[in-house]
């Protein structure tokens, strides 16, 4: 095995990692940095965002108006603290990558363009057309370049971390190419490794979202928290749930059912007007649009396709011009993948699993309870999605978050001693190199991999009953019991996706356990995680707390709860449409009687 | 696990297999695959290695035709697999190998790194005209200066035109296509200073002079990137630069 000394290591090069590592070598240029992808970084995931960024630029739009739609868009689960130190740096991350060459959409005079999102009162996303993370990851990628200090390790798939002495010391890496095995010794990680989505059978997510740092990390005690909140982006090919970007609303498309109607307005998002107005309709959050579509399918007013029921996304009232200049990556994909010209005529859609609101437990300074070890970006959980994400969040999130990381990251390196190389990673390699040689019982993967996708899906989906999450969690553990005696098709080094992608499905099944039992024992309503057994309500008395899913080895995890940092929103009713704005004026009046608490001082320090 | 509807047909695909460190020579290998007509070429491949051959290696991600991670030849002609569907190449067996002129590492892997190299000595990024703080906030620029490199910034880095090309087939150190398209996405920003940087990095014999202006990149780009068109515009600043430099020596065009 081949040993790497680093002060920094990141595992993971997508929109966090690169924010990460560039900010670790501007922030510290004396310090080496490991930056570890099982892909080239331009693969990551983060080139799949299509929409946009969110960052507050418009006069009539302020850092509050974002703070609110983000807190009660979570439904009052978000770190409030965190929230506002994340709206407060949005701007500022999106002129970064503005000056790092990221070709934002403009307006005539050459200014900065902002579109409408879902949940957003005022506009607020930069999009760069409908390819916005693609042209993120693409600039971040290309900038990182210049920064001899960042030493890629591409294609190195990481299969354990290295934790002595209470500390998080490195990483063991997999090279693709080879099957050759690297320990990498650091003063300091960052995981910034993505979501988990391919634990569910019908989603957006590329193939490589498979949860692999939230694993690691749960497996050598970080707690994962909030991981029953699974986002349903509800506007997605059906089938393939290739993703259909939410600016297709954002520029004004209207969802119709089966008659033809805009449904929403059944669902308390109306009133349904020409131009959807920012929080209404069309312009909902994600979670209530796609528990929309669920009522629409029970009550026979879907579609059918040949990959089953769907709804109907309408552009044609936008004409074809504003068509092609704003959403030209759709208009591909309906052509390519539904043989639709978008612009005559309306794409079948419907809900698919997009995002992981939960993952590692870290504070606002990005830092897990584990000594040196960081999480940002989709793997992590900081706070700031609360329930429910809103769109144009979370590539905000991987930038903001990023440069902490990597900062907080390249400080800490410099304050910590070397690394101890210790048996640890013998240990690790021997036990994938077991994996790899195991006779087992001749059951492969791939079955185990398409079972846990349905049993998820099932249990864990739109609309979740205590029985069905039930049946889910057993299905688990016995696919977990199945999985110990896989056997592998393919037993040779080099390129061995057999082998990968079994690991994978191990640190998926980890993450999908801590998923359903985090959603079995929260016995309420709330944003994403909606029952239908008795628990309808919110229950902020018992629940408007974080979960926290503890890795129990080869037994279930077990759950415990963590407090909500509340600042400045006190709960109140999450409202929509009409609905919505009679709320916010309400919310605000009781705001006005209670006075703003002061903002925590560890801020100030970020 | 199939995305796609119920299979009802059945078609062949020939796989090519190859692993260096023990095999002599790469062979073809037919599979059977039941498709609907949703299935793309990617999802028959995903099929085979689900249900029929774990060891056959591919790369691949999204699906949806942006992380250019598929790229591979179909029935001569390099595509990427994810959004080139079975139905249409149904009229008797697919023929699918890795991409041309590329070594292979494994079956219908490829080895990236090479062109990753070449994407990063061109200084792909922005080396500013008028260094500012971002506290200064955005620069200025108006969609008619954006037209000027938006196209060349859709590149995937799929390497289909890199497979396509003749001429890197023929000389592996070539530039090629794709990392040209980068180039020309910099050198037409209007926020951008870095212009000698990269025409110096492309006036040598694998330089922009290499292309032979055959043109097939952009008729196998899989987001009308138009690479040809980049060659060409560089083709025209390398020889201005190099008429520039030879009757006023030190002169920056």
């Amino acid at each position: 095995m081949d040993h790497f000394d680093t002060d920094v290591l990141i595992l993971g090069a997508g929109g966090a990692g690169l924010r990460a590592a560039i900010a670790a070598a501007e922030s510290a240029p004396d310090l080496t940095i490991a930056l570890v992808s099982k892909v080239y970084p331009m693969r990551s995931h983060t080139v799949a965002a299509e929409g946009g960024s969110a960052g507050v630029v418009q006069s009539h739009d302020s850092l509050d108006n974002h703070f609110n739609d983000t807190v009660s868009g979570g439904d009052w689960l978000c770190e409030q603290d965190v929230v506002e130190y994340f709206v407060a740096h949005c701007t500022r991350e999106m002129v970064q990558l503005e000056h790092w060459g990221c070709p934002w959409s403009r307006k005539p005079d050459g200014q900065i363009n902002v579109r409408a999102f879902g949940g957003m009162k005022i506009e607020r996303t930069w999009f760069a057309a409908d390819r916005s993370g693609f042209h993120i990851l693409h600039t971040l990628f290309q900038t990182s370049t210049k920064f001899p200090a960042i030493r890629r390790f591409d294609e190195h798939f990481c299969v354990d971390l290295l934790v002595d002495d209470g500390r998080a010391q490195g990483a063991v890496v997999l090279s693709l190419s080879t099957g050759e095995f690297t320990a990498i010794h650091a003063r300091a990680v960052v995981i910034a490794t993505g979501g988990a989505g391919r634990v569910f059978r019908q989603n957006t997510n590329g193939g490589i979202v498979t949860g692999d740092g939230m694993a690691l990390a749960y497996r050598h005690g970080v707690p994962l928290r909030d991981m029953e909140f699974v986002q349903y982006h509800p506007t997605c090919l059906p089938g393939t749930g290739i993703l259909i970007t939410e600016a297709c609303r954002g520029e004004g498309a209207f969802l119709l059912n089966n008659e033809g109607n805009r449904y929403l307005q059944d669902y308390g998002l109306g009133p349904a007007e020409a131009k959807p107005r920012n929080k209404y309709m069309e312009l909902g959050p994600r979670d209530r649009l796609s528990q929309a579509f669920w009522h629409e399918q029970r009550k026979g007013h879907t579609v059918t396709t040949p990959q089953g029921d769907a709804v109907l996304l309408d552009m044609r009232h936008l004409g074809p011009a504003k068509i092609r200049e704003r959403l030209p990556l759709i208009v591909d994909l309906a052509r390519e993948f539904m043989g639709i010209d978008a612009t005559v005529t309306p794409i079948p859609v419907r809900p698919a699993v997009h995002y992981t609101m939960g993952g590692i437990l870290v504070d606002i300074h990005t830092a897990a309870p584990l000594a040196g070890l960081f999480a940002a970006g989709e793997c992590s959980s900081v706070g700031i999605h609360g329930a429910n994400r809103l769109g144009s969040n979370s590539l905000a999130e991987l930038s903001v978050f990023g440069r902490v990381a990597g900062e907080q990251a390249a400080e800490f390196a410099r304050g910590s001693s070397a690394p101890r190389r210790s048996d640890q990673a013998a240990a690790a390699e021997a036990s994938a190199l077991a994996l790899l040689n195991q006779k087992g019982s001749g059951e492969h993967h791939a079955a185990l991999r398409a079972e846990m996708g349905a049993s998820m899906e099932r249990g864990c989906g739109i609309y979740r009953l205590g029985t069905e999450m039930q049946e889910t969690c057993d299905t688990l553990a016995e696919l977990r019991q199945r999985y110990a005696g896989i056997t592998l098709q393919d037993k040779s080094h080099a390129w061995n996706t057999d082998w990968v992608t079994a690991i994978e499905l191990g640190f998926q099944l980890d993450v999908a356990q801590a998923m359903a039992h985090s959603a079995l024992a929260r016995t309420e309503s709330r944003g994403a995680h909606q029952r239908l057994d008795g628990n309808e309500q919110r229950d902020d008395v018992n629940f408007l707390q974080h979960s926290l899913a503890h890795y129990q080895g080869t037994a279930a995890p077990t759950i415990t709860y963590a407090p909500v940092t509340i600042t400045k929103s006190q709960p109140g009713q999450r409202a929509y449409g009409a609905a919505g704005e009679h709320e916010e004026d309400a919310h605000k009046e009781a705001a006005s009687r209670v006075g703003h608490p002061p903002i925590p001082k560890d801020i100030a320090h970020v | 696990m199939s995305d796609t509807t119920i299979p009802s047909k059945v078609i062949e695909l020939r796989v090519l297999r190859y692993r260096p460190a023990s095999d002599r020579e790469p062979v073809f290998v037919s599979y059977r695959v039941a498709y609907s007509d949703d299935m793309s070429v990617l999802q028959a491949l995903q099929s085979i290695k689900d249900t029929q051959d774990g060891s056959l290696s591919f790369r691949w991600s999204c699906r949806m035709a942006v992380c250019g991670s598929c790229g591979m030849m179909i029935n001569g002609e390099p595509k990427l697999a994810c959004n080139t569907f079975v139905r249409d190449l149904a009229a008797s067996a697919v023929i699918i190998e890795p991409l041309q002129n590329f070594p292979i590492e494994r079956d219908l892997v490829v080895t990236v790194g090479d062109f990753v190299k070449k994407i990063e000595s061109i200084y792909p990024y922005i080396i500013p005209k008028v260094p500012k703080p971002v506290e200064d906030g955005a620069y200025l620029q108006t969609p008619a200066q954006m037209v000027a490199y938006e196209s060349f910034s859709d590149c995937i880095n799929c390497m289909l035109c890199y497979a396509a090309c003749p001429q890197f087939g023929a000389n592996p150190d070539f530039i090629g296509p794709g990392a040209m398209a980068l180039l020309q996405r910099y050198n037409g920003d209007s926020r951008d200073g870095g212009r000698q940087f990269r025409l110096d990095q492309i006036h040598g014999e694998d330089g922009v002079w290499a292309c032979t202006a055959v043109g097939v990149c952009s008729e196998v780009c899989p987001k009308q990137v138009d690479p040809a068109n980049a060659i060409n515009q560089n083709k025209t600043n390398s020889a201005l630069d190099f008429f520039l430099h030879a009757v006023r020596p030190g002169a920056q065009s």
